[in-house]
């Protein structure tokens, strides 16, 4: 189900899970810049503050940790509300991925 | 064509801690190292390299090396670039690790354990810290590290930058050989190319089977983050922080510049009374006394406000406050181009331009960096405030004025108000040139709050300081000797009638320079004493002391001067020098640290030119406006 909320215009504490980085041809470096601080598929955010002039930048909570995030960056996160998104990732994964780790 | 390089390395195996930002590797290396650290720069970037020594309690001699924190081994900041190239082995002049130590911090382990798995797959023998245990335990996280190490298939051990022995099973772990001779296994997760792309699902499954995935926020932070973060409270909150450091700067240095000022003039006559005064002689006294003593004494004394400034800030990077004061700042700094991230910089300024051109290196954008390196000098640095003083307690009456305030402190204020616009100004006229197209990313991380160490700001304080002194001292130091002897050779005729300096190189060069600032209302004296200015800006007060034929130890020549000028300027030349130093890049030292961080003559050039340009435009307006108001 696709509600078309990003990062950018989510409201303020409510959890959410990233289902995509979409990033702006303008700046091809943030896809892996976002990847690495956290921005990845099924992970849980939240906005955490906005409200300087403008609604930029905002606080955001990733996973664990808490991020400083300009508006045009957190546009790039496409979001889904929590609870749609976890019945959809228990349908989604495939139950192979947890295999290859623990065999060492 | 590719230059060889000689490589050079100190015996002893290398050790290098990896870790995200904020994960408590730096106190993990103080605690490692304690005061047995080396702070230089990487060969060919300036991007600071910490390096230090570690006994084993087998008695093995270790080199650790803290490299630049980083979020991944795909580097988006110089910083990170280094921390990228030093695991490959690809840093010029530095030895590839003999074992890293991946620093994890326990309360975000899904980040950190994504850059142990890159690290991992590098091939170098890999031990796991996990950092902040104590914290995650607070927060109802319970981590086996032996679980840990198995799904890892790399040693883990607990560990806490903060308290002393914190450190101790880490120290334990590396006495073993067979730590040393680790080599990855070939698992199926080592394919031969190094992609990062499946780590991420790796984690998460990791985390599920230790039962860690749920996701405990700090609450506190929270909690705190909603006050100090508010649009209306944060501002505020941040203005009066801001206010107290300042007042604290200078209040609190009052008394140990005095002091510092006072010691170096009993130095200076202690040893001046040791020296021969008079004959062939006489200039070596000359040298030792107005020159080395005087020289040194000028750079020690402003010590006392960096190391206060220097305390506050760091302090508030220790709590964490510091990247929350430039995501306040970040949209007003935005206005003229800039990121919250040149605040630092900017705010270290005031004390001194140097240590603030040199903070510029957080700044991952390469423009943003260097216009935060140009109008850094506009920020009103403590050198000034001599000049300040003495031209506002000879001109500006004392008296109270709307009631509250005190005229002359307004026109000190007004003063730093008129440089933070000049550099507003400035930048917004930049980033009309520059910054088209220009993508800016924040991305700043806005770690949990916490009580200061008080060993890591101690032992960041001391560094500084150190740095602060072999820059500066240097560079001060052979200035103004070298404008000691421009203002002493030739000496006067026999018979003179003029002071000596007068008939010195700099005397000509003042008379030469008065031509040019005749317009601006300076006459010869002002732009002689301009000359040895250069070496730092107070220096000017007690130049034109000397040229005034006054006795040239600092205190008094102010309180003598003051009178004299009040009676022989007009009050039109008196703000026009004002005006002057408000802009005027009247400090070499500024300038070379500037050749330093940029790596070529171009920038200190350009800033040279632009700020004396703007500080003549500045005080030709000035002066022309006061002498048709009638201050002529």
């Amino acid at each position: 189900m696709d509600f078309g909320l990003t990062l950018a215009t989510a409201p303020v504490g409510r959890a959410f899970t990233v289902r995509q980085v979409a990033i702006p041809e303008t700046a091809p470096e943030w896809a892996s810049q976002l990847a690495d601080i956290g921005f990845l598929p099924g992970e849980r955010v939240a906005v955490m503050a906005r409200g300087m002039p403008g609604n930029d930048p905002l606080v955001v909570r990733i996973g664990t940790s808490t991020f400083a995030l300009r508006a045009a960056e957190a546009a790039c996160v496409l979001i889904d509300p929590v609870l749609l998104a976890e019945s959809a990732e228990v349908a989604a994964r495939p139950p192979t991925t947890t295999a290859q780790v623990g065999s060492r | 064509m590719k230059q060889s390089i000689v490589h050079f390395h100190p015996g002893g195996p290398l050790l290098a801690l990896v870790g995200n930002p904020n994960c408590g590797k730096t106190a993990l290396f103080n605690l490692l190292t304690g005061s047995r650290q080396k702070v230089a720069n990487y060969a060919g970037v300036t991007v600071e390299r910490k390096e230090g020594k570690l006994t084993t309690p087998a008695g093995k001699a270790l080199r650790v090396l803290d490299l630049p924190g980083t979020y991944s081994l795909h580097p988006r900041s110089p910083d990170e670039r280094v921390t990228h190239d030093v695991l490959y082995g690809r840093a010029i002049g530095e030895k590839r690790p003999d074992l890293v130590v991946c620093v994890v911090d326990a309360t975000n382990l899904r980040r950190s354990l994504r850059l142990v798995l890159s690290v991992k797959r590098l091939g170098l023998p890999c031990v796991v810290a996990v950092n902040m245990q104590d914290l995650g335990r607070a927060r109802g996280l319970h981590l086996d590290l032996e679980a840990l190490s198995l799904e890892l298939g790399l040693p883990v051990v607990g560990t806490v930058g903060i308290k002393g022995g914190g450190d101790a099973s880490l120290r334990v772990l590396l006495d073993e050989p067979e730590l040393w001779r680790r080599t990855m296994l070939p698992a199926a997760a080592d394919a031969p190319t190094p992609s990062s792309d499946g780590d991420h699902d790796l984690v998460r499954a990791m985390l599920k089977r230790l039962a860690l995935d749920d996701l405990v926020p700090h609450t506190l932070s929270d909690r705190l983050d909603r006050v100090l973060l508010h649009p209306v409270v944060g501002p505020v909150l941040l203005t009066l922080i801001l206010f107290f450091i300042f007042q604290a700067v200078f209040s609190w240095s009052a008394v140990p510049m005095d002091a510092i000022k006072e010691a170096t003039a009993w130095l200076g006559t202690a040893v001046g009374a040791l020296l021969p005064g008079d004959g062939a002689m006489g200039w070596v006294r000359s040298l030792v006394v107005d020159g080395v003593i005087a020289g040194a004494g000028g750079v020690v004394v402003f010590l006392p406000q960096i190391i206060i400034l220097f305390f506050f800030i760091l302090v508030l990077e220790e709590t964490g406050y510091l990247p929350r004061a430039a995501f306040l700042l970040d949209r007003l700094m935005g206005g003229v181009g800039l990121s919250g991230r040149s605040f630092i910089p900017l705010l270290s300024s005031f004390a001194c331009a140097i240590p603030g051109i040199m903070a510029t290196r957080s700044i991952a954008n390469p423009r943003d960096r260097l216009v935060t390196i140009m109008i850094a000098p506009l920020m009103t640095c403590s050198a000034r405030l001599p000049v300040y003083a003495l031209l506002i307690g000879a001109f500006i009456p004392s008296r109270t004025v709307w009631g509250a305030f005190e005229q002359q402190g307004l026109v000190l204020f007004a003063l730093y108000v008129v440089g933070i616009a000049g550099s507003l100004a400035v930048a917004w006229v930049l980033k009309r040139f520059t910054a088209r197209g220009q993508v800016r990313t924040l991305m700043m991380e806005l770690p949990n709050y916490h009580l200061p160490n008080v060993r890591n700001v101690a032992i960041g304080l001391w560094q500084r300081v150190v740095i602060f002194m072999k820059r500066v001292g240097g560079v001060i130091l052979v200035l103004t000797i070298a404008l000691w002897f421009l203002a002493s050779f030739p000496g006067a005729p026999p018979g003179a009638t003029q002071s000596a300096i007068e008939y010195s190189l700099a005397g000509q060069l003042g008379h030469a320079l008065a031509v040019v600032f005749e317009p601006i209302g300076f006459n010869w004296q002002i732009s002689i004493a301009l000359v040895p200015g250069l070496a730092a800006r107070e220096v000017a007060v007690s130049s034109l002391a000397t040229v005034y034929a006054l006795s040239s130890t600092a205190q008094d020549a102010a309180q003598a001067l003051s009178p004299l000028i009040a009676r022989s300027w007009s009050l039109a030349t008196a703000l026009s020098l004002l005006a002057w130093y408000v802009f005027a890049p009247q400090c070499l030292s500024t300038l070379a640290t500037v050749k330093r961080e940029t790596g070529g003559w171009t920038m200190p050039l350009i800033m040279a030119g632009y700020l004396f340009g703007l500080a003549y435009v500045a005080s030709f307006i000035t002066y022309r406006m006061a002498v048709w108001l009638g201050a002529g």
